[in-house]
């Protein structure tokens, strides 16, 4: 990564970090994950599976959330606080100053998780007392959720390049919701006939498909994930993340910032 | 070439490069996750934990659901899978969400009801999603006639046809051929005849193509049971007459016994085996016939 780039990336985690709501979000996942404890206490037999049910869904929702709100901030705050003109001032290109917001808020994102993985695991253990063979497919559930959260984050930041905040937020949002429903958007797609079938093929394939990333049920399950599918969802991540990024520096390159 | 031009140009290109790589990996993933999307919907099996869950919006997720269970069935379907093990499931969710979804109990009775591989041999399934059909709607007479059908055609239960004829003929703005049906069961129940009108009646009251060509399969199918039939008749009478086999349906014809050589739906003539048995020229052609098929021949699911 180039030096203008990590510095960025840098600064926005480190402003990220100072930031309250994010302080706010994970305490509020680590108490989700303790609620799973005392939920799991008045089941029957489905401890372990309300903790990991629960706490994975936590670590995702509140992700989801920190992607959205504060990536649809990364560019118009810039512009608010009029900072942005001292950034670009420098011998900052605007796709490195995007690029780096993006690497920022995707960091804080992943010792987002980190953390919260830790809670998850912490809550895991004092249910069950001791670690199973399958619960190594947890690691993997919670890799797709960070790949989620980088696919998230690209769109933010995308439309924060060209919308205002709330807006961004919105759209952001109704994406993360169609694109959790992806593989029915696809199944209408088939059974659609002539321009019909064309376009909600074309919709489908667009939006981001995250529901092939939410394996939270089945490793609840102890199913195992086959590592052709860890692959080509790491690479679908990287490249639909690519897609966003690549738009949002083509139209802010355009944005004309007076 | 300034250097913001050229920015332009490269992310513009790898934006082109991106999307035709999301559209080629998730192809891949899909391949990696075939039928997930139902395996993972069926973690959460009760039809009332659904309902609760869906906060209200259970009407868009009764449609979700109902066509989640059609492209289960039409993948099961086209595999030609004897196992159909989501599809009563996947009813039952749909018309708990949704109890006035109409479609999911005449579509889902016939999916449950028809015998391996056209369906998934489920007759009891089937006759229980349209009777709680019928408690949530008593006033749709085709539920009536689709449960009078499943008793009739597929557990062969002629009373309960009946008083499912019968029940359905009073309801208002019932179609006029229920009463005729129901007085048709109590006189003529397992007649090829009584199952051709069910078949009819089918074709000529519904809306969907996807049914529609069903019946007329059904009804090929049943002209074709029903000339094999006359046809075995006639051998058995010549076998009786001469004590051989007719050698070819001339033979037949010589004696009288038939006009010309017999042709099956199609125009194709119906082959006349050294054993007497009648058998069909393209039995692929014809699905759910019973008869005229060769021994051991595995049917193909129709092509609708």
């Amino acid at each position: 990564m180039n030096s203008r780039i990590f510095h960025i990336a840098a600064n926005t985690f480190r402003e990220a970090v100072r930031d309250r709501v994010l302080y706010n979000l994970i305490a509020f996942a680590l108490l989700m994950s303790g609620a799973a404890i005392l939920v799991g206490q008045i089941s029957i037999e489905i401890e372990r599976l309300v903790v990991i049910n629960l706490g994975l869904t936590a670590v995702s929702l509140f992700g989801v959330v920190i992607a959205i709100f504060i990536g649809i901030g990364l560019v118009s705050k810039e512009i608010d606080k009029r900072t942005l003109y001292t950034v670009l001032s420098r011998p900052v290109r605007r796709w490195e100053f995007i690029t780096g917001k993006f690497f920022g808020l995707a960091g804080t994102l992943a010792v987002n998780t980190f953390l919260m993985a830790i809670g998850v695991f912490a809550a895991l253990l004092y249910v069950s007392h001791h670690f199973q063979k399958s619960d190594g497919w947890l690691l993997v559930a919670l890799y797709f959720i960070a790949l989620q959260f980088v696919i998230l984050t690209a769109l933010a930041l995308f439309f924060s390049s060209f919308s205002s905040p709330l807006l961004s937020a919105v759209f952001a949002f109704a994406l993360f919701v169609i694109g959790s429903f992806a593989e029915d958007l696809r199944g209408f797609a088939r059974m659609a006939h002539g321009l019909e079938r064309w376009l909600a093929t074309a919709a489908a394939y667009l939006v981001p498909n995250f529901s092939a990333l939410n394996i939270i049920s089945s490793v609840a399950h102890g199913q195992p994930v086959s590592g052709q599918l860890i692959f080509y969802n790491s690479l679908y991540a990287l490249i639909y993340a690519s897609m966003a990024l690549c738009g949002a520096v083509l139209i802010f390159e355009r944005r004309n910032l007076k | 070439m300034s250097a913001s031009r050229r920015v332009t140009i490269v992310a513009g290109v790898l934006l082109i490069a991106s999307v035709a790589g999301v559209i080629l990996t998730l192809r891949l993933v899909d391949q990696n996750r075939t039928s997930a999307t139902l395996e993972e919907v069926l973690y959460i099996s009760s039809p009332q934990a659904v309902k609760r869950l869906s906060l209200g919006y259970d009407g868009l997720l009764a449609d979700i659901y109902w066509t989640r269970a059609v492209q289960y069935f039409g993948s099961q379907h086209m595999m030609q899978s004897a196992r159909y093990d989501l599809l009563a499931p996947l009813l039952d969710i749909t018309t708990t969400l949704d109890p006035h979804l109409l479609v999911a109990y005449e579509f889902g009775s016939h999916f449950l009801a028809g015998q391996s591989p056209n369906g998934a041999g489920m007759p009891e399934k089937a006759a229980e999603l349209v009777e709680r059909g019928i408690r949530n709607n008593p006033n749709e007479w085709r539920l009536y006639y689709n449960l009078g059908f499943v008793y009739y055609l597929e557990m062969k239960d002629y009373a309960k046809a009946t008083e499912a004829f019968a029940q359905g003929s009073g309801v208002p703005n019932a179609h006029p051929f229920m009463k005729i049906l129901a007085a048709n069961m109590a006189q003529h129940a397992g007649e090829l005849e009584t199952a051709r009108m069910l078949w009819q009646t089918t074709y000529a009251t519904t809306k969907e193509d996807l049914i529609r060509k069903n019946a007329v399969a059904h009804l090929r199918a049943l002209k074709v049971d029903e000339d094999i039939t006359e046809l075995e008749k006639l051998v058995a009478a010549y076998q009786q007459q001469t004590g051989v086999n007719p050698s070819s349906f001339n033979a037949l014809i010589g004696k009288g016994m038939l006009p010309g050589v017999p042709v099956d739906p199609d125009g194709k003539p119906y082959k006349l085996m050294a054993d007497g048995r009648i058998e069909l020229h393209n039995p692929d052609d014809f699905a759910f016939v019973e008869k005229g098929l060769p021994p051991g021949f595995q049917p193909k699911p129709p092509k609708f």
